[in-house]
């Protein structure tokens, strides 16, 4: 085969198949690309949150997307334990500043970065939440201390819109 | 083999014959010329074809009366159970069903490993074995998806995540499972038509699977190459068939014990409360037949590389026919291999009891070291054993071990031994 010169037969050969290829993943795309969120399921992007009637000390779980969003409204001794927290102590180093704008108000999705199960509030070895299913430890500002989970439980996109309601997404 | 010159005797059989020879294949599966050796633990390929069958059937009734949708699919499950006329046998017998087929299937391959019926020249029937196996794993997950429970629920939610351990695009492809930002109706319904196609390529591949047994033959307890057909042979009808068919009721026996009796034991309660996206059961575990594999995963520390060991557990399995290297089948004339595969036998029901407690202290410690031993075994002793191993001498023929007494270490000595005499 090697010595033998490329002919005219032979590029319409490598023609046709790349053709082929192409048509074919052209097809099978939009069947691929359906198990996609949806229309439907994307338009359920935010969800607004009144939050007045939390007290220090309390969580509110909400749902956003199908997933739980914890709405913790923290005590001065839960932000100065989260704040004094050195960098090098953590497994995914993240400053409570930043995970918490207005350190009063922690948001974040209560899904855990495990396999996905929800943590319990006010559990575990650092006062934060712990995971029933492997055995996750999470801090007073939901970063993972201890366990199999790889992150910190995530921070979702959120504003206030006023004082007491919170816009997740 | 008869296979060739068959002519069906009546005139109206060989015009159809001649046509689509389906006379010829009936007539190829009757003769079919079986080692006379084979004992029970030969039995169970019959029995997984009943489990298979059995689950298509108790399914497709379901599947009457179930309505994939998350506000609906637990009702409907109730609904079976307590309205559809015998709806509660159907469910109890396609949600045990799962578990016996598993126990068979656990069976059959134990089986194999003990005899090396995964040698040359079957390694392709064991490898679609292996792939019947996964995609059994893949349609039970899915089926205890269906009835939309809390067990349900975090099952799904826990098994789609181990995706998400995949680098960069982890969390893309979880996306695109579940249809959304969390298991929700577009999971359910997709979960329920692969629920539903699965067992159709079971089948597929179990016509393959058989197909690919009749090119060699069966492999038998003394696990050498026979001559078919011979003295050494006996044809599946009846001889095998009585056999298959005695093992099988034996065997709808405990199936029918579970059914009527305990048909709840194999489940989980949890089950029974509808799925709550807010709230994880205290306790997630899954089905029995999975545990030892949740162990491996649960075992290592990390995230991608427990993905990794448990999927590995699995897939070491289809490259057994070369990890192992003793030229030697059955492990009656392994008497080292024999001992080994007794305790990789241990290994995975401690895994496997281990996958049930909680992961810490000693429990945890426990299904590291055993999970440590299960790739040993596989990796290690066995390309090992091939070459270091002193194997007993192998009968010539079936017949002869059959005369010489049962084929043990002390009875092939004293054949060997009396050799020499002569």
């Amino acid at each position: 085969m090697s010595d033998k010169k490329p002919e005219r037969r032979d590029f319409l050969f490598t023609a046709s198949y790349a053709v082929g290829a192409v048509g074919a993943a052209a097809v099978v795309w939009p069947l691929i690309d359906q198990m996609n969120p949806d229309a439907s399921v994307k338009a359920l992007a935010s969800t607004e949150v009144d939050v007045g009637s939390v007290k220090r000390g309390n969580t509110i779980t909400v749902l956003w997307r199908g997933k739980p969003v914890f709405i913790r409204r923290r005590t001065e001794e839960e932000i100065k334990e989260a704040r004094s927290v050195k960098m090098e102590d953590l497994i995914h180093p993240e400053k409570d500043e930043d995970r918490a704008k207005n350190p009063e108000w922690l948001v974040m999705l209560g899904v855990c970065t495990h396999l996905g199960c929800v943590p319990l509030n006010d559990k575990g070895d650092y006062d934060g939440w712990f995971c029933p299913c492997h055995g996750s430890h999470y801090d007073t500002s939901g970063r993972i201390r201890k366990g199999p989970a790889p992150l910190n439980m995530e921070v979702p996109k959120y504003e206030f819109v006023n004082a007491n309601t919170i816009k997740i997404g | 083999m008869s296979d060739h010159d068959y002519t069906p005797s009546s005139k109206v059989g060989k015009w159809f014959n001649d046509r689509l020879p389906l006379l010829t294949l009936a007539n190829h599966l009757t003769d079919y010329p079986t080692p006379k050796n084979l004992n029970y633990w030969w039995t169970f390929g019959g029995i997984l074809t009943f489990c298979l069958i059995t689950q298509i059937v108790t399914g497709l009734t379901l599947a009457m009366h179930y309505i994939a949708h998350a506000d609906m699919a637990f009702e409907s499950v109730e609904h079976i159970m307590r309205d559809v006329n015998y709806g509660w046998l159907i469910r109890y017998i396609h949600a045990n069903g799962a578990s016996m087929f598993f126990l068979a299937v656990y069976i059959h391959i134990f089986r194999s490993l003990f005899y090396g019926s995964y040698k040359s020249p079957r390694e392709i029937i064991w490898i679609i074995g292996i792939i019947i196996y996964l995609l059994m794993m893949a349609a039970a997950f899915m089926g205890y998806v269906l009835p939309w429970g809390q067990m349900s629920f975090w099952g799904a939610t826990v098994i789609t995540n181990l995706f998400s351990a995949i680098p960069l695009v982890g969390e893309g492809i979880v996306t695109w499972l579940w249809g959304g930002y969390s298991v929700d109706n577009p999971t359910l319904t997709r979960f329920f038509t692969l629920h539903y196609l699965i067992p159709f390529l079971i089948l597929g591949l179990v016509v393959l699977h058989i197909w690919a047994l009749h090119v060699p033959g069966n492999n038998n307890p003394v696990g050498i190459d026979i001559k078919k057909p011979s003295k050494d042979t006996v044809p599946f009808h009846p001889y095998i068939v009585i056999k298959d068919g005695f093992a099988l009721l034996m065997f709808m026996i405990v199936f029918a014990f579970f059914v009527f009796y305990s048909p709840n034991i194999l489940g989980h309660a949890d089950n029974y409360i509808e799925a709550n996206p807010m709230v994880t059961p205290a306790h997630i575990v899954p089905e029995w037949y999975l545990l030892p594999f949740y162990a491996i995963l649960r075992s290592v520390p990390d995230k991608l590389l427990g993905v990794v060991a448990m999927l590995s557990a699995i897939l070491i399995l289809a490259v057994l026919p070369w990890l192992d290297t003793s030229k030697i089948r059955s492990a009656v004339f392994r008497p080292l291999y024999k001992q080994f595969y007794w305790i990789l036998v241990a290994d995975v029901l401690i895994l496997g009891y281990m996958g049930a407690m909680p992961a810490e202290g000693l429990y945890l410690l426990i299904a590291r070291v055993a999970t440590a031993y299960y790739f040993l075994h596989f990796l290690v002793i066995l390309p090992v054993l091939g070459f270091k191993e002193k194997t007993i001498p192998v009968p010539l023929s079936i017949t002869e071990s059959v005369l010489g007494g049962s084929p043990n270490l002390a009875a092939a000595r004293n054949r060997e031994s009396s050799e020499k005499l002569k």
